[in-house]
C-alpha cells in the first residue's frame, strides 16, 4: 500500500480534535464542505495568508472526490472515478503530487452489443480506425471530421475555465472586457463556425452523431458522454454540450483523456488537503454547518449542528445551491429572488453507482483475452434508443430497465485498491431517478435496482455474477444523505445553457458571490461546473482575495496552442 | 417561347401564402412577377378543401392568430376577401371530468384552477408578452449575420440588444435563462394546476418534433406568442377557411400585376455553370428569369429542384441535415349534428379545444414518436369551424377538425397500415371528451404527415419547412450559408416558411425575402 | 479471431519481402500499416531512385472505385480540374477542396474505363466522397487492400520492366496506363509516381504480390533494384517539388485551428482549377478568392548555403513573413531547396527573402540567416521523365 507524504486520516483525527476546544477563535474564513472545490478554495485563500477553516460533515473528506475501503481489502472510489478535469494548473501551483498525487491515463473504451459483437474504441489511433471501419469505412472516415469539431468547441471552451464569466447585463468595466474577450473567441470562429458553435451548444447529442454517422453502435457509444449525470435523454437538446464538458479535460496535455487517480478519487482530496495543511490550513471533520450567521445583513461566521459557533468574515459554501440557500441560510437574510431561484436551479438525480469487490477478472463476450478494452471505459446500450428509452424510464420516476452503464475495473491499472489477483469494479448507472413514483427510495428499491444492473452486466459477462465478494449499491438517495449532493445530481446541477457560464448557478450570480456581503459559493454549482475540475474552487478564490484586495494566489489558465 | 416568358423578372416557385407575399411585394416594386404552383389553388398550406359532399375545412392550418398586420394591411387583404368570422377565442383545455380550464391571453378561468395560478398566470403571460415584443422586432427583418459587419445587421443587432436592455436585469436575466429551456420545467415552476401547465405547454411542442421536457420548448412558445404582439387576443375563424386566406392573397397578387398560374408544377429549377436562367415545368415547358425565388421547403427545392449534385457538398450536407420530420396529423370528422362536448356550452364548443390533460400525457405522446410510432393517447388542438362559419356544411350539419400530435412522418410500420387504426384511436379520443360524437360521424378523413408532404409538396410534411428548434432559427435558419433568404446559386431565393422568422400563416418570410431581393437589385 | 484484435499495425501484402530486405528494422506507421522507413542507408537508397531503380510498397496508400453512369460527373464535382480532358487510359493529378475553397487532400486519378475511375488519396476521404455522391448515380468502394501496390522508379526501370517480359513499356507515355497479364491476373502499369523521375506504379492483385515483388527484383538484379523506404522517397519528393498533405498543407476538414487550411492558390496549384466548367466544390469560394486575393503564396526557395532550413521562419528584412513547409539539401540537383508559404503580398520570382535556420553540431546550436530567393520551379526535372519511348537508362 501506498504510504502519502501527507498526514495519515488517522493522525488528522488527533490535530482536529485539539482545535476543537478552541471555538471561540475567529477565523478569516470558513469554507463549508471539504469537497475538492472546498480544498482548493481553502488552499487558495490559505496560500494567501488567510487563516482558513475547512468544516467537513462526514469524518472523512472530500466529498463526492473519495475513495473509502467499505470491504475489507478493498478501496472503492465509490462517487467519481475517473480524472481528466482537474485543472493541470491548479495540481501544478497547490503541487498535489509532491503531496501523493498521481494521475495515470488509461485509453479508450467499448461498447457491448446485444449481438455478441461489439465496438472497441482503442487509443491507437490506426487501431481505432480499423475498428470503426470494421462497422463502417465511411464513418471511421468521418470520425476524422467529427473529432475535428469537436476539438474546435473544446478550444473554445477551455480558456474560459479558469476564468469568472462576466455579468452581460452589467455595464461594469471589467464585465464588458470580460465580455469582449468571450465575443472575441466566438468572433474568430467565422459566421458559419460561429453557427456551428451555437448548433453544437444546443443539438442533442443524438441529432448531432446523426450529421455525421451511420452506425448506431458507434453512436450510441459516443453519446454516452452526452448523458452521464445528466436528466436528459440522448435526443434531448443540450446534450451535445454535455458531451463536450466530459471531452474538455485533459491529461498532461492531450484533450479529451481521462486517467485513474492512484489511490482512488479520494487521493486528490487527501493531496488537496495536504497542500491546504501545508499553508496553514485546517479542516474540521465531523462537522456539519447548520446555519450560516448573518447580522446586520453581513456574514458573520456559521453555527455547527451540535450548536457551535465559528465566526469568520468570509464564510464560502461548497454546497450545492439548493442546500446553501435553501437549507443553511435563513430566508430572512436573503433577498426574495434568489430564493426563488435556488427552488427552481435544476439539479437532478438522474445517476446511481455500483461499486464492486471481484474475486477475479470477469471476462466479457467477444473480448479476447488481455485486450486492452478490459482495461478501459465499458459500456452497456448499443443503440440511441436503447439509451433514449433508458430516458423514458427516469421520466416515468423509475430506474432504466435497461440501463446505460459506464463500468471501469481500474485494479488492472492501480494495485494499490485491491488485493493482488482482485479487482474492484466500478459501475456508474444511468438512469436512476431522485424519487420513485413520486416517493422516496426504499432499501427494496435499492436493492432492486442494484440487482437490475448486475443482471445487466451478467448479460455481457457470463462470470461476473460469480465473482461478486461484495457490493455497494448508491442511488440518489446515498449519494445525497452521504455526500450531501441535492438529490444525488453528480455535477452540483445540470450542465444545461440555462445553468452555465454567466447562467451558473443563477443569472446575476455567477461570479461566486452570494447575495450576502462575506458569503461566497465555490462548489461545482458555479462555473465552470463539475467533473472534479477544481476550477469554481480556485475561481472563487480569486474573487474573494479580489474583494479582500490581497494578492491573488490562483494562477491563470494554460493557453492552448 | 413567348415574349412574356422572356420579359419575366422574377419567378416564384409555389404559390403559399408566403410566396404570394412575396411577389406582391416585388410587383408592387415594378418586377414582373410570375408565380407556377403544381397545385389547383393558391395558398399553400391556408387551403380549405372539401373532405366529403358538402362539407368543407381547412386542411392544414386551422387558425388565423400570426397574420403579420404590415403584411395584412400592405396587401389589403380585407379588400381582397379576407373576413374574420371570429377573433379572440378563447383555448379550452378539456378536463375528461367537464371541470375545463379557460384559457384567455391575460386571465385564466375555471373552478379548479386557484388563486395563485390565477395571478401566476397574469404575471407569468405579461413576461412571456414581453419576449414575444422582442422576438417580433427580429422577426420582421432578415435575420443578422453576427460577425458581417453591415450596416442592416448591425442595426437589427443593435435594436436587439437595446431591446434586451430594455427588459430590465431581471427580465432580461430570466430571458437569457428561458431561452433554451424546456416548457414542462417553467410550467411546474410558475403553477400548480395540471390541466392549465397542459395547455400552455401544448402550444410549446405544436408542431414540432418534442415533447414539454424537450429543451427549446419555452422558445416554441415564445414563437407561437407572436400573435399576441401582431393584435391577436386568441385565435381567429376565417370565413370559408384558411383557404379563403390564399385566395385574398391571391387577389392581391393578381391586382398589383402578378401572373399566377396554377397547375404549372415546376420539374426542375434551371442553371448555367452555378446561376440561375430559369425553371422547366413537368410539362416540359421552360420558362427564363434571372431570379428564380422558391417558397417551396429547403430539402426540396435545394434536393429536388435544383438538385445535390448541382450545389456544392458542404452546402448539401447542411440541407440534408435540417430536420424537418413532421409530427402532425390533421383529423376532419363530417356530423350530422353539433358534438356534445362535456361541460362545454354551444358557445364554448366554438373555442380552441385542447385534449392534453396533463404535462406528463403530451410527453408520453412524444415518446412514441421518438421511435416512429405514433401515439397511443395523442394530444389534440381541435376546432369545430361551422360554429362560426355555416357555409362549411350543409344546414344544421358541422365539421370538427383536430391538429393531432404525435404522428411521426416517417412511421416505422409505415402509413399505409397505420393510417385506419390511428384514425380510429383519434376519434375514440375525441369521443371519450364528447360521448355520443361517433354517431353523428358522417364522414371522416386522416391526413398523415406523409398526406400533407403529397399535398403541399413539403419534404417530411413539417408545418414549419423545419423544425423550430434554437438551433435551426434566426441567423441558422434554413442553414447557415444561406441565411438572408439567398441559397448558394446565384440567382437563387428562398422565401418560404423554412427562412426566417419560420412557420405558420404569418406572412413575414415571403415580406422580408421580397425586401431582400429588391435591395439586392434585379440581378439578385 | 479478426485481424483488428491481433495486430496493432496491419501488414501489406509484400510485408514478408520488405521485412527481409529491411536491415536497420526502422519502420514508420503510414496508415495504420507497417511500412520501412529505411532499409539499409537512406542515400544508397535516394540515389537507387536517381541513378537505377528504386522500389518502394505504396499498397496504404488510399485508393477509392469510382463506377456508374455519372462517375465522370460525380469527379467532375468533387475535383476542382476538368476530368472531361483526362481520356480513358490517361492519369491526372489533381486536389479537391470543401466549400470555402480550401484543400482537403491532393492525389491522382485513373480513368480505367467509360465511366471507371480509381482516386488515390493520401487522406480518407470516404465520408467526403459519399456525401458528395449525393444526387449522382455512382458507386464508391475504398479498395485500398484490395490492390497491392509498387513504385518502380529512377533511369533504369523501364529496362527492368522490359525484362520482366512488358512488352512495348517503353512506349507508355507519362500518365499513361497498360494492363499486362500476370501469372493469370491483371497487372495494371501506369507511368507515374512522386519522385520526378522515370518511374512507373505496378498495381495488382494482392494474392500475386509476393510473385511480382520476387519477379521484380529477379529481372532488375543487373539494373541495379533496391527497396527504399519513406526516408528516401521524401528526399526525391522534395528534390522533385511535389507537395505532401499533412506536411506542405493541412486537410481542410482536419484543421481545427481557423485560418490553417489553404486554398489551391495558395498552395501554387491554380493550375488545377478550372472555372470553365460546371459547378464543382469550392468553386463559389476560389472564384472569390480569385477576385480579391490570397492570404498565402506558395515558394520555391533556393536557400544560400547548405543547411537545408527545415522549419524556418521567412523572413523579408526583420519581418516574419512565413514558414518553410519542407527543405532538403537536394543530392542530384545540388541544389538547397526549400517549400515556404509567405504572406501574399512577397514571394514574387526573383524576390530575396530571408531564411532563420538552426542546425546542431555536437550540442551547439548555431542561427544562419540565410539568403533564398524565390525560384519559378524546381531546378531538377530531368528529360528521362517524359520522353517516350522511355530509355533504358
Amino acid at each position: 500500500m501506498l504510504r502519502f507524504l501527507a498526514l495519515t486520516p488517522a493522525d488528522q483525527v488527533t490535530i482536529d480534535k485539539i482545535e476543537c476546544n478552541r471555538v471561540t477563535k475567529k477565523y478569516d474564513a470558513i469554507v463549508i464542505g471539504g469537497g475538492h472545490n472546498g480544498l482548493t478554495n481553502a488552499a487558495y485563500l490559505a496560500k494567501a495568508g488567510l487563516e482558513v477553516l475547512v468544516l467537513e460533515k462526514n469524518p472523512y473528506i472530500g466529498g463526492a472526490t473519495v475513495s473509502r475501503e467499505l470491504h475489507e481489502g478493498w478501496k472503492y472510489s465509490n462517487c467519481s472515478y475517473v480524472c481528466s478535469l482537474l485543472r493541470p494548473e491548479i495540481t501544478r501551483d497547490l503541487e498535489l503530487p509532491r503531496h501523493g498525487l498521481q494521475v495515470i491515463p488509461y485509453g479508450g473504451s467499448v461498447t457491448f452489443c446485444q449481438n455478441g459483437d461489439y465496438f472497441g474504441d482503442y487509443p491507437d489511433h490506426g487501431r481505432q480506425y480499423r475498428e470503426i471501419a470494421r462497422h463502417s469505412v465511411r464513418d471511421a472516415d468521418a470520425y476524422e471530421r467529427y473529432s475535428a469539431d469537436v476539438m474546435k468547441q473544446t478550444r473554445l471552451i477551455r480558456p474560459f475555465l479558469m476564468r469568472t464569466p462576466p455579468d452581460p447585463t452589467s455595464l461594469k468595466l471589467r464585465d464588458l472586457k470580460e465580455m469582449r474577450v468571450l465575443a472575441k473567441a466566438f468572433a474568430e470562429l467565422g459566421e458559419e463556425g460561429l453557427a456551428d458553435t451555437l448548433k453544437f451548444w444546443t443539438m442533442s447529442i443524438g441529432d448531432y452523431l446523426d450529421g455525421y454517422f451511420e452506425t448506431d453502435v458507434l453512436k450510441a457509444h459516443l453519446a454516452g458522454s452526452g448523458i452521464i449525470g445528466t436528466a436528459l435523454g440522448v435526443y434531448s437538446p443540450g446534450t451535445a454540450y454535455v458531451l463536450l464538458h466530459h471531452y474538455m479535460g485533459d491529461v498532461d496535455g492531450t484533450v479529451g483523456a481521462w486517467g485513474f487517480a492512484r489511490g482512488g478519487m479520494g487521493a486528490i482530496a487527501d493531496a488537496l488537503a495536504a497542500a491546504l495543511q501545508s499553508y496553514g490550513g485546517e479542516i474540521k471533520r465531523d462537522a456539519e454547518v447548520g446555519q450560516i450567521i448573518v447580522k446586520d445583513g453581513v456574514t458573520r461566521g456559521v453555527a455547527l449542528t451540535n450548536g457551535d459557533e465559528l465566526y469568520a468574515d468570509i464564510v464560502v459554501s461548497n454546497l450545492d445551491p439548493k442546500r446553501t440557500f435553501l437549507k443553511i441560510m435563513d430566508a430572512k437574510d436573503l433577498p426574495e429572488d434568489i430564493i426563488h431561484k435556488a427552488k427552481n436551479f435544476k439539479i437532478r438525480g438522474s445517476s446511481g453507482k455500483l461499486n464492486i469487490a471481484l474475486d477475479g477478472l470477469p471476462t466479457f463476450n467477444g473480448i479476447p483475452k488481455n485486450s486492452p478494452l478490459l482495461r478501459c471505459d465499458m459500456h452497456i446500450l448499443d443503440s440511441l434508443e436503447r439509451m433514449e428509452k433508458a430516458y423514458d424510464d427516469w421520466k416515468a420516476e423509475t430506474w432504466s430497465k435497461d440501463p446505460y452503464v459506464d463500468m471501469l475495473i481500474p485494479t488492472q491499472v492501480d494495485p494499490t485498491m485491491a488485493p493482488p489477483g482482485k479487482h474492484m469494479m466500478t459501475v456508474f448507472v444511468q438512469y436512476a431517478p431522485p424519487k420513485i413514483n413520486g416517493g422516496e427510495w426504499t432499501d427494496d428499491d435499492r436493492d432492486a435496482f442494484g440487482n437490475n444492473v448486475i443482471e445487466q452486466i451478467a448479460k455481457y459477462s457470463p462470470d461476473f455474477k460469480d465473482l461478486i465478494l461484495h457490493c455497494e449499491v448508491r442511488t440518489p438517495r446515498e449519494i445525497e444523505d452521504e455526500v450531501g449532493l441535492t438529490e444525488g445530481n453528480i455535477f452540483m446541477g445540470e450542465l444545461t445553457f440555462d445553468q452555465l457560464l454567466f447562467n451558473r448557478p443563477f443569472p446575476g450570480y455567477a461570479q461566486y458571490r452570494g447575495p450576502v456581503p462575506g458569503m461566497y459559493m465555490c462548489g461545482s454549482g458555479t462555473h465552470p461546473g463539475g467533473g472534479v475540475m477544481a476550477a469554481p474552487g480556485a475561481n472563487a478564490a480569486r474573487e474573494i482575495l479580489l474583494d479582500l484586495k490581497r494578492p491573488n494566489t490562483v494562477p491563470a489558465g494554460y493557453p492552448d496552442d | 417561347m413567348t415574349d412574356a416568358q422572356t420579359n419575366t423578372d422574377v419567378i416564384i416557385v409555389g404559390g403559399g401564402h408566403n410566396g404570394l407575399v412575396c411577389a406582391t411585394y416585388l410587383a408592387r416594386a415594378g418586377r414582373r412577377v410570375l408565380v407556377l404552383e403544381a397545385n389547383a389553388a393558391l395558398g399553400g398550406a391556408a387551403a380549405t378543401r372539401e373532405f366529403a359532399d358538402g362539407y368543407s375545412v381547412s386542411t392544414c392550418a386551422q387558425w388565423l392568430y400570426q397574420l403579420n398586420p404590415k403584411v395584412a394591411s400592405d396587401l389589403e387583404l380585407e379588400k381582397h376577401g379576407l373576413e374574420l368570422l371570429a377573433r379572440d377565442l378563447d383555448t379550452i383545455a378539456l378536463a375528461l371530468a367537464g371541470n375545463h380550464v379557460t384559457l384567455k391571453t391575460d386571465s385564466v378561468e375555471s373552478d379548479s384552477v386557484s388563486d395563485g395560478d390565477k395571478l401566476a398566470y397574469r404575471r407569468f403571460n405579461q413576461q412571456m408578452l414581453k419576449f414575444s415584443k422582442l422576438l417580433a422586432s427580429a422577426c420582421e427583418r432578415r435575420a443578422p449575420k453576427l460577425l458581417d459587419n453591415n450596416f442592416t445587421d448591425l442595426l437589427t443587432l443593435a435594436k436587439l440588444g437595446i431591446g434586451m436592455k430594455m427588459l430590465g436585469k431581471a427580465d432580461m436575466r430570466d430571458l437569457i435563462r428561458l431561452a433554451l429551456i424546456n416548457i414542462y420545467d417553467v410550467m411546474e415552476e410558475n403553477f400548480d394546476n395540471e390541466l392549465l401547465k397542459a395547455a400552455i405547454s401544448m402550444d410549446g411542442v405544436l408542431g414540432s418534433h418534442m415533447g414539454p421536457r424537450s429543451p427549446n420548448t419555452v422558445f416554441g412558445y415564445l414563437y407561437r406568442r407572436l400573435g399576441d404582439v401582431y393584435g391577436y387576443r386568441g385565435p381567429a375563424v376565417v370565413k370559408g377557411g384558411m383557404g379563403a386566406v390564399g385566395e385574398a392573397m391571391a387577389a392581391s397578387a393578381r391586382a398589383c400585376g402578378v401572373e399566377l398560374r396554377t397547375e404549372a408544377r415546376v420539374e426542375k429549377i434551371n442553371l448555367e455553370l452555378d446561376r440561375v436562367t430559369g425553371v422547366t415545368l413537368v410539362s416540359g415547358e421552360v420558362v427564363d428569369a434571372p431570379v428564380v425565388v422558391s417558397n417551396a421547403d429547403p430539402k426540396t427545392t435545394l434536393e429536388k429542384l435544383i438538385g445535390f449534385r448541382n450545389i456544392e457538398t458542404g452546402v448539401a450536407r447542411r440541407v440534408s441535415n435540417i430536420r424537418m420530420q413532421g409530427n402532425t396529423a390533421k383529423l376532419h370528422v363530417a356530423l350530422k349534428g353539433l358534438p356534445d362536448f362535456k361541460g362545454l356550452t354551444d358557445t364554448e364548443q366554438g373555442q380552441r379545444l385542447i385534449i392534453a390533460p396533463t404535462m406528463n400525457y403530451i410527453e408520453l405522446a412524444f415518446n412514441a414518436a421518438k421511435y416512429g410510432e405514433y401515439s397511443p393517447a395523442p394530444a389534440m388542438d381541435i376546432s369545430i369551424p361551422t360554429l362560426h362559419d355555416k357555409s362549411l356544411a350543409p344546414a344544421g350539419c358541422h365539421v370538427l377538425s383536430a391538429i393531432v400530435q404525435f404522428a411521426p412522418h416517417d412511421l416505422k410500420q409505415g402509413w399505409k397500415v397505420a393510417k385506419a387504426p390511428f384514425k380510429n384511436l383519434v376519434i375514440d379520443c375525441i369521443a371519450q371528451y364528447a360521448p355520443g360524437i361517433k354517431e353523428l360521424i358522417v364522414a371522416s378523413e386522416l391526413l398523415t404527415p406523409e398526406d400533407l408532404a403529397n399535398e403541399f409538396n413539403m419534404s417530411g410534411g413539417h408545418w414549419h419547412h423545419g423544425e423550430l428548434a434554437v438551433d435551426q432559427i434566426m441567423m441558422m435558419r434554413p442553414f447557415p450559408g444561406a441565411t438572408q433568404y439567398s441559397a448558394p446559386v446565384d440567382g437563387l431565393f428562398l422565401c418560404g416558411a423554412g427562412t426566417h422568422p419560420g412557420g405558420g400563416i404569418m406572412g413575414l418570410a415571403g415580406h422580408n425575402a421580397a425586401k431582400e431581393i429588391i435591395k439586392r437589385g434585379t440581378a439578385g | 479471431m479478426r485481424q483488428h484484435d491481433e495486430t496493432m499495425l496491419l501488414q501489406t501484402p509484400f510485408h514478408s519481402r520488405i521485412a527481409k530486405a529491411c536491415e536497420l528494422n526502422q519502420w514508420d506507421d503510414w496508415k495504420g500499416y507497417t511500412t520501412p522507413h529505411v532499409y539499409t542507408e537512406v542515400e544508397q537508397e535516394y540515389f537507387a531512385i536517381r541513378n537505377s531503380t528504386g522500389v518502394f510498397d505504396l499498397t496504404p496508400m488510399m485508393k477509392y472505385r469510382i463506377t456508374g453512369p455519372d462517375a465522370e460527373a460525380y469527379l467532375n464535382k468533387l475535383l476542382t480540374r476538368d476530368i472531361r480532358k483526362i481520356g480513358v487510359g490517361r492519369v491526372a493529378y489533381a486536389v479537391w477542396c470543401d466549400d470555402a475553397g480550401q484543400v482537403m487532400d491532393d492525389g491522382t486519378v485513373f480513368h480505367l474505363g467509360e465511366n471507371d475511375y480509381r482516386l488515390c488519396a493520401y487522406n480518407r476521404v470516404m465520408d467526403w466522397m459519399m456525401w458528395s455522391a449525393m444526387g449522382f448515380d455512382v458507386t464508391i468502394e475504398d479498395e485500398t487492400a484490395d490492390v497491392a501496390a509498387l513504385a518502380v522508379q529512377g533511369p533504369t526501370s523501364c529496362s527492368v520492366l522490359k525484362a520482366m517480359g512488358f512488352e512495348g513499356i517503353e512506349n507508355l507515355k507519362a500518365f499513361g496506363i497498360r494492363t499486362y497479364a500476370f501469372d493469370g491476373v491483371i497487372l495494371m502499369v501506369s507511368r507515374t509516381g512522386f519522385t520526378g523521375d522515370l518511374g512507373y506504379e505496378l498495381w495488382i492483385d494482392p494474392d500475386k504480390a509476393e510473385l511480382l515483388w520476387d519477379r521484380l527484383f529477379d529481372a532488375g538484379k543487373n539494373f541495379g533494384i533496391r527497396a527504399i523506404g519513406g526516408a528516401a522517397l521524401e528526399l526525391a519528393r522534395i528534390e522533385a517539388g511535389f507537395l505532401q498533405a499533412g506536411i506542405d498543407f493541412v486537410a481542410a476538414e482536419h484543421a481545427v485551428r481557423m485560418g490553417r487550411s489553404r486554398s489551391p492558390f495558395e498552395l501554387g496549384l491554380e493550375w488545377l482549377v478550372s472555372f470553365d466548367k460546371p459547378i464543382f466544390n469550392g468553386r463559389r469560394a476560389l472564384l472569390e478568392e480569385k477576385k480579391n486575393g490570397s492570404r498565402y503564396r506558395f515558394v520555391y526557395l533556393d536557400v544560400e548555403g547548405n543547411k537545408p532550413a527545415e522549419h524556418s521562419f521567412i523572413m523579408k528584412g526583420s519581418k516574419v513573413i512565413g514558414t518553410v513547409t519542407s527543405a532538403a539539401w537536394c543530392p542530384t540537383a545540388k541544389s538547397n531547396l526549400a517549400f515556404a508559404q509567405v504572406e501574399s503580398k512577397y514571394g514574387n520570382v526573383g524576390e530575396v527573402l530571408v531564411a532563420e535556420i538552426y542546425y546542431q553540431r555536437e550540442l551547439q546550436w548555431t542561427r544562419v540567416l540565410a539568403s533564398c530567393t524565390v525560384i519559378e520551379k524546381v531546378i531538377f526535372n530531368p528529360p528521362r521523365r517524359r520522353q517516350t519511348p522511355a530509355a533504358d537508362f
